[in-house]
């Protein structure tokens, strides 16, 4: 199986789509010379050309409006939003109207359109360039919302939201572009709402999204060295949850921490231990425990940074907490 | 490659007023065809007068009245091609008449009623859209799509002066002419974004102006004469099938109704300013051309406007006729894969409807335990 790296992932899932289906194609800021700031789309406008690999100004609301108003008359457009924090700008496109065109037609309107972000902190861009806001559009009814965290997710799950007939907000991590990971020769479609268990445990199910899927395996790993088993709990796709695996790895484990590199508060963890809490409450054996960036605003210095974002220590100490142990 | 399009000052007329202006006759336009525009006037003011009074009737909701405003939407629309797509604002709700929709979907719209939804690809008419000026990014994606796909067809996205004030008119608008993307930009520029008047809404002098900053042509015409809009738009249509990008049409008239019917404008309007504009309204400034052509007979005029108001009674009979909604449709259509739903909500549902198997959650992922 060939190794690549996450950015590879996400590039090769694009233009395998892009190389069979003339329905596909990629519109964003600088994402054609240039390659997208994150390296991306590099090569695909040698490849597809500048129609099929379009730049577009500055404007984020007409980069999701215009891929809803290609998506409606059948393509299936790959819109990329720079940088996440930039979503705000295009709210109103997908809130108000990827998410609700089907439903307001009577099922009979389809916006197959795929918004691919990204975000993340680790790299000290400050308050504006790293925020993780995945949580707000798990809340709309109408959107998908997925967040893959290795090579081969990324690109299964990547296929699988073009070819999805919904809206789909596709999240990748800034800090996930360079990991490399082996991948199947042919593209495998990962079913959206389908979890991934990265590793088999019998003490806590840790269930972790994108950067802290691999804080929450180095934690993983140190605990078993203290002698706890921990089950590592990936739900890939946020929106629809895979709420029956979730509840049978917290029923077989009895405890549940949940890590996520967004604020604790109002998090997407929250929402995850509601339907722990409620569909094993009588299996748990401790609190469901919540890791997170502290409630502030992503400082610009690097150590401040460090400080408030989540690393395998903070889950590590999460872990002890559900098992009564001190590190 | 740039191309600086000065914007229009005059507003564009065909049909004459008075001794000052002559009428103009319009080129490539027979008898047959300026028939088939009086019709579509006369249907959409038909449409219009009747739904304000099935709203005083309680028969459909709040309704957003378009009366006098049915030149610019039947010029326009005349001057597509079946292929080509329309994005109306709630404006335009009734539109869909003039591409052979039934006057019950529309009025099912109005009424709340799934009847009312309408599959757009089935008459290449967009959903209604109710926020200011959202559709216009999707108007440009899909005139996009069109040219991406080899399709020969053009996009017309119809707003108001209000809606220039968005952000996404300005995104939108901008795109497309980067992008030279197949598409009208429609300006229905009647002076009132509900109680806010043009000059609270821009310093512009015209909102066609707007237009040079985009560089795109910017065309000012007689919002009440549907010749002269007729003629603007299949302009833009054919620049735009050309490959030339899209243009801006700012179709200049003055509110002569309410915004809608839970509006009362007498404290924010001119009402002598009204009073002309309803003297100049736009059917029969209409109908009084054509029969200064010949064109029209009395007996024609009694046909169709018996048409439309058959058409009408029909229409609203239809709407009343449907049988009420089924309940289970709540969870419906939020996603293409089947019904997500969690089962409590569904649980809730059925209790308080006391069925059983209608709100069963089909196929799908799986729902909470």
């Amino acid at each position: 199986m060939p190794e690549i790296s996450y950015r590879e992932a996400v590039r090769d899932a694009l233009s395998r789509a892009m190389r069979e289906d003339d329905d596909v194609f990629v519109m964003g800021e600088d994402i054609a010379e240039m390659g997208g700031s994150m390296g991306v789309t590099q090569g695909m406008l040698d490849e597809f050309g500048p129609e099929r690999v379009r730049n577009t100004p500055i404007s984020e609301m007409a980069i999701v409006g215009a891929g809803i108003g290609a998506a409606m008359q059948g393509m299936r457009p790959v819109v990329e939003i720079m940088y996440e924090d930039f979503l705000t700008l295009s709210l109103e496109q997908i809130v108000n109207q990827a998410a609700k065109h089907r439903y307001m037609s009577g099922g009979q309107l389809k916006v197959p359109v795929t918004i691919r972000t990204q975000g993340g902190a680790g790299w000290s861009p400050g308050a504006q360039h790293a925020q993780q806001l995945e949580a707000w559009l798990v809340h709309i009814p109408g959107l998908k919302v997925v967040f893959a965290s290795t090579p081969e997710d990324v690109r299964g799950l990547l296929w699988s939201a073009i070819y999805d007939d919904n809206p789909v907000v596709f999240f990748e991590h800034r800090t996930l572009y360079g990991i490399k990971g082996e991948v199947p020769e042919e593209i495998e479609p990962i079913e959206l709402g389908k979890a991934r268990i990265h590793r088999q445990g019998e003490d806590v199910t840790v269930v972790a999204t994108g950067r802290l899927v691999h804080e929450a395996l180095a934690a993983a790993q140190e605990a078993e060295a203290q002698g706890v088993s921990v089950e590592v709990f990936d739900p890939r796709t946020l929106q629809p949850l895979d709420e029956r695996a979730l509840i049978d790895s917290v029923k077989k484990t009895n405890r549940c921490v949940v890590a996520h590199e967004a604020v604790v508060r109002g998090g997407y963890g929250a929402e995850i231990a509601a339907v722990v809490q409620h569909g094993a409450f009588d299996w748990l054996d401790a609190p469901v425990e919540r890791v997170g960036a502290k409630f502030v605003p992503l400082p610009f210095a690097p150590v401040m940074e460090e400080f408030v974002v989540p690393h395998a220590a903070d889950v590590l100490e999460a872990i002890y907490r559900t098992v009564g142990r001190t590190a | 490659m740039a191309q600086v399009f000065p914007a229009e000052r005059e507003l564009r007329r065909v049909i004459g007023a008075g001794h000052s202006v002559p009428d103009r006759a319009l080129e490539g336009v027979g008898e047959r065809e300026l028939l088939e525009l009086y019709r579509s006037l006369v249907l959409l003011r038909t449409y219009d007068e009747r739904s304000v009074v099935y709203h005083r009737q309680g028969r459909i909701g709040t309704y957003a009245i378009f009366w006098n405003h049915e030149a610019m939407q039947a010029g326009a629309v005349h001057a597509l091609e079946e292929q080509d797509w329309i994005f109306p604002s709630y404006r335009e709700s009734a539109i869909g008449l003039l591409r052979g929709m039934p006057a019950s979907t529309v009025l099912s719209w109005w009424r709340g009623h799934p009847a009312g939804w309408w599959n757009p690809a089935d008459y290449n008419v967009a959903s209604i859209c109710v926020p200011i000026g959202t559709h216009v990014p999707h108007a440009a994606g899909l005139a996009w799509g069109k040219r991406l796909a080899g399709e020969d067809a053009v996009a017309i996205a119809f707003f108001g002066d209000g809606a220039t004030s968005e952000g996404s008119f300005h995104e939108g608008a901008n795109f497309a002419a980067v992008m030279r993307a197949p598409l009208i930009l429609f300006c229905n520029n009647n002076q009132w974004a509900i109680s806010t008047p043009l000059d609270a809404q821009t310093r512009a002098e015209t909102l066609a102006d707007k237009a040079v900053g985009y560089g795109m042509p910017g065309v000012r015409v007689d919002g009440l004469d549907v010749l002269a809009v007729y003629e603007a738009t299949r302009e833009a249509v054919a620049r735009a099938r050309a490959g030339d990008g899209p243009t801006f049409i700012e179709a200049v008239h003055y509110r002569a109704a309410p915004h809608a019917t839970a509006d009362d404008p007498r404290v924010y309007i001119d009402l002598e300013r009204v009073e002309e504009e309803r003297q100049r309204e736009c059917v029969g400034r209409y109908e009084r051309y054509l029969r200064r052509l010949g064109v029209l007979s009395d007996e024609q005029a009694e046909q169709i406007r018996g048409e439309a108001a058959e058409t009408m009674r029909r229409g609203i009979a239809q709407a009343e006729a449907e049988p009420a909604a089924d309940v289970a449709l709540l969870f419906e259509h939020a996603y293409a894969d089947g019904r997500v739903a969690f089962a409590s909500e569904l649980a809730e549902l059925r209790r308080l409807t006391g069925g059983t198997e209608a709100v069963e959650p089909d196929e799908g992922p799986e729902v909470q335990v």
